[in-house]
């Protein structure tokens, strides 16, 4: 068993239900292949940093599931096959990763600041870093 | 002659000396994973045209500039950085 993440983006023309509907099928299709979804999240409509399939925002879901190898390729197959998926990405967590993962959780839960619309992934990663006096200009 | 004895020119500007040594922030708050959901704090090691700034002007060790690369690579690859663009900052 590994740890892996994916981040796929939905295209904009879907309605809520329709996107919510989306989800609910590679859910589906990561449990029916034996996964086990650990975490997770929907950061809402986003604007994209550069137009894909001549869209210019997207639906961003991310999972974060325990399975084996295989099921990795089963899924990327079912993204591929399904239009509504603009883009995807799938990670392999390691240790660090999975620390990090967990501490951000724990802080969406407590916090709730940028639980849903917002960009979750805005703030929390940067642990109050003291800038390198700009000489990186 | 000499009569401008005291004013002195320079070609380039005289430098200052006040090198401030530079570090990697990963290994000094001991960050282990870099995040590549995080475009804000990517944006640090991008400049105006969202290149990836080398090591001799961030700092960053070996190991992390490593990290840092991929994470861009995938923040991009998942439209949260763009490949190209002009003043980003």
């Amino acid at each position: 068993m590994n740890n892996y993440e994916t981040v796929f983006i939905l295209t904009p023309v879907l309605s809520e239900a329709q996107m919510k509907e989306a989800v609910e099928k590679f859910k589906s299709v990561l449990t029916n292949a034996g996964a086990k979804i650990v975490n997770e999240e929907n950061w809402g409509l986003k604007k994209l940093a550069y137009p894909i399939e001549k869209k210019s925002t997207g639906f961003y879901e991310l999972f974060q599931f325990d399975a084996e190898p295989e099921v990795v390729d089963t899924l990327e197959t079912q993204f591929r096959r399904d239009e509504r998926v603009i883009r995807f990405l799938t990670v392999k967590m390691d240790k660090y990763a999975q620390a990090y993962a967990e501490k951000r959780r724990g802080k969406i839960a407590s916090g709730e600041i940028y639980a849903k619309k917002e960009a979750a992934p805005a703030k929390e990663a940067a642990p109050e870093i003291v800038e390198p006096n700009d000489d990186a200009e | 002659m000499a009569q401008n004895q005291s004013e002195i020119r320079y070609l380039t500007p005289q430098s200052v000396e006040t090198k401030k040594k530079k570090y990697c922030r990963f290994k000094r708050s001991g960050i282990k994973y870099i995040d590549y959901k995080d475009p804000e704090f990517l944006k640090k090691f991008l400049n105006e045209q969202g290149k990836i700034l080398p090591r001799r002007l961030t700092g960053t060790s070996l190991k992390y500039q490593r990290q840092v690369a991929q994470a861009i690579k995938r923040a991009r690859h998942l439209a949260l950085l763009p490949y190209v663009t002009d003043m980003l900052k």
